[in-house]
């Protein structure tokens, strides 16, 4: 299968006030696979994120994403339209679900471009329109889907803030999902899960890549789940990238050691 | 609770009691001499009765205590019993004027209690709906009332032509107000909602030339029954209600009129506020309540979500102002003060933020308290506070908390 390069990250920087927190930093990540963003804590993945999904400007450096073909500039884009135009949705290291809402809502909630469209922005909808009606059924079909794939079918009119920790971690990526994203950026997902919650998760992820053929970018702590799903590795330091490359690779690679572990001071 | 506890206790309250008596209760203004006097030996008898009060409050066992029985969490009962009693209710607001107790009173306070239910809804739609604390929602009633009324005195327009407008003028002013406060959350964005409702009256008090000031605007004309005004006698040319169904003329006739076309207006928007919770527009809002940064995330527009609730809460805002000023006959700036603001986010609040049901509870409640209360004379707003404090003792978040899902996967 050959590679195609979905999102190029090209000398990004992005600084806060004296404070570099990235520092021209470059990579690759393609559709079909899961990239998998690794350092240590504030070596600046999260940011990357904010900047990708635009709740950052970057100070410098290009993001650009292929999309049918097109390349799109998300450093110039607006945040919604990140989602909209792009595909490039995310979730977040606490997970920020629409808690007093149900498991249903939160899904069709995050399908309303569609509707609204469909809708003739909302007044089709306050008329009792047919394309409406037939959103609106479309919409909660693709959130059963999800429900199923993530067993919360049976909880799908419960507040998601009463779900259990795991099933919300889950719950916001199958959110995610339901936006149609080409590149689903994911912070920390198996962040507070136990090891058999992460295996699970960890299968989810292989799963959605396989089956829709989108590209992951991953931010995750857990070498396990890491190690097991990336193809592709990028670890950053102080906010350098400072290797990047295949699981087994990374594991080897002695500065990455070295940022993980201390480096023996040279006497 | 140890006998110094409740002695230091006592005495914290006592104080609190002292520094509001002192000034409210220690100076009595007088029209002679120096224009007061001092009553000291009041502030006394409260400060000792706050102190023997609380010490007694304290001597209470725990579980006598009023919080236990506080009712945090209720489902609210489903379906059929819902639909009966909202049946029965809406069936009790069209024969009321024809019970016996359809006097002229009642009616007249049935019509005020509607125009605050059709507030409360419209405010729920900002409050409880998007989340935005608006404390400046008489700006809208204000503006559909006067956008009305000044159609009338310089267009003629009639009452059924303005309704529309006058709820898409406030529409408007919801927008210009959302446009500057888009970045704005929590208390921010309700200092400066507050600071617009303030500047539209100290607008409608100063814009002599317009506004007529102070002053105010009178000779609103009433609604007429479908281009028939009720009159006793018209002018030549215009047929009236009275003549075309051969009734009698009696003022009470219009009052009865205005009360129909307010419960209709108020079944009209409680259908609009039910239908556009569930279209993606409504979900929007509650899920921008929920979490504004994962709004943005998913791909949703904050800032147009926020400006649609702006606009719609207006809106219903807007036709408010209008029926109100039908009501009335006559309009001046006083009637959009604050208070009107604080009482309108009071019925929202002790409604249940988002629950239709609640809210028209709710605003009946505290548009009719202060009535009820007029027997007790200078003690009605205590009367009317206790009562306040009482509701939100036993139900701290609303009458009704239980939030129904706009849509379901499982039907039952």
């Amino acid at each position: 299968m050959t590679r195609d390069a979905l999102l190029t990250v090209a000398n990004l920087s992005m600084r806060f006030g004296g404070v570099v927190a990235i520092d021209d930093v470059s990579f690759t990540a393609y559709g079909r696979e899961i990239t998998a963003i690794i350092g240590p804590n504030g070596a600046g993945k999260t940011t990357v994120f904010n900047c990708l999904t635009g709740f950052y400007r970057p100070s410098a450096g290009r993001l650009a994403l292929t999309r049918d073909g097109k390349s799109l500039r998300l450093e110039r884009l607006k945040g919604h339209r990140i989602v909209r135009d792009a595909g490039v949705v995310r979730t977040f290291q606490n997970v920020r679900l629409f808690a007093g809402m149900t498991v249903l809502e939160n899904l069709v909630v995050a399908q309303h471009a569609v509707l609204t469209r469909a809708s003739y922005y909302n007044f089709g909808g306050l008329l009792g329109l047919k394309s409406h009606r037939g959103s609106e059924r479309a919409a909660v079909a693709r959130a059963r889907e999800w429900l199923d794939r993530i067993e919360l079918t049976a909880r799908a009119d419960e507040p998601a803030g009463n779900l259990p920790y795991g099933a919300q971690r889950r719950l916001e990526i199958a959110r995610a999902m339901c936006t149609g994203p080409r590149l689903l950026c994911l912070d920390e997902p198996a962040a507070g899960l136990n090891p058999r919650e992460s295996a699970d998760l960890a299968r989810f992820l292989v799963s959605i890549r396989d089956r829709f053929g989108i590209g992951i970018l991953l931010i995750e702590h857990d070498m396990s789940v890491v190690m097991g799903i990336s193809d592709h590795i990028i670890v950053l330091n102080y906010g350098q990238k400072i290797a990047d490359g295949a699981a087994a690779e990374i594991r080897h690679d002695p500065t990455v050691i070295a940022a993980y572990l201390g480096e023996e001071e040279s006497a | 609770m140890s006998a110094a506890q409740r002695l230091k206790d006592a005495a914290l309250t006592a104080l609190v009691a002292f520094a509001l008596a002192f000034p409210l209760l220690g100076f009595q203004t007088t029209e002679t001499g120096n224009g007061y006097f001092t009553r000291f030996s009041w502030v006394a008898i409260a400060t000792g009765a706050a102190f023997v009060g609380r010490m007694l409050l304290d001597l209470v066992p725990q579980r006598f205590h009023l919080h236990q029985y506080a009712v945090r969490y209720t489902a609210l009962p489903e379906g059929r019993a819902v639909t009966l009693a909202a049946a029965a209710l809406i069936l009790f607001a069209i024969v009321l004027p024809f019970s016996p107790f359809g006097s002229r009173r009642t009616i007249d306070l049935a019509t005020l209690a509607l125009i605050y239910v059709i507030l409360g809804w419209g405010l729920n739609v900002v409050v409880g709906l998007a989340g935005l604390l608006d404390l400046g929602y008489v700006a809208f009633y204000a503006v559909g009332a006067y956008s009305f009324a000044l159609a009338t005195e310089w267009y003629g327009l009639s009452f059924w032509e303005m309704l529309p407008i006058a709820g898409m003028i406030a529409a408007t002013a919801g927008i210009l107000l959302g446009l500057p406060v888009l970045r704005l959350r929590g208390d921010y964005l309700a200092i400066v909602t507050l600071g617009f409702g303030e500047i539209v009256r100290i607008v409608l008090n100063n814009w002599s030339a317009v506004t007529n000031g102070p002053n105010g605007i009178g000779d609103i004309p009433r609604p007429t029954v479908f281009g028939m005004p009720i009159s006793p006698g018209a002018p030549t040319g215009v047929t009236t209600f009275n003549h075309v169904f051969g009734i009698e003329y009696d003022p009470l006739q219009r009052l009865i009129w205005l009360y129909y076309v307010c419960l209709a207006a108020a079944l009209v928007i409680n259908w609009f506020s039910l239908r556009i919770r569930r279209l993606p527009v409504g979900r929007a809002w509650e899920a921008l309540r929920e979490d504004e940064i994962a709004c943005r995330a998913l791909g949703l527009n904050p800032h147009t979500i926020k400006l649609t609730a702006f606009a719609t809460g207006a809106m219903i805002g807007g036709f408010a102002g209008a029926i109100f000023a039908a009501k009335q006959g006559f309009i001046s700036p006083e009637s959009f003060n604050f208070q009107e603001s604080a009482t309108v986010l009071s019925i929202v609040v002790l409604g249940g933020m988002g629950s239709q049901l609640g809210v028209a509870l709710a605003a009946v409640i505290l548009a009719t308290l202060p009535e009820f209360g007029r027997e007790l004379a200078q003690y009605r707003m205590l009367f009317f506070g206790a009562a306040m404090v009482a509701i939100m003792i036993w139900r701290p978040r609303g009458l009704f908390t239980m939030r129904a899902p706009s849509v379901r996967l499982n039907q039952k």
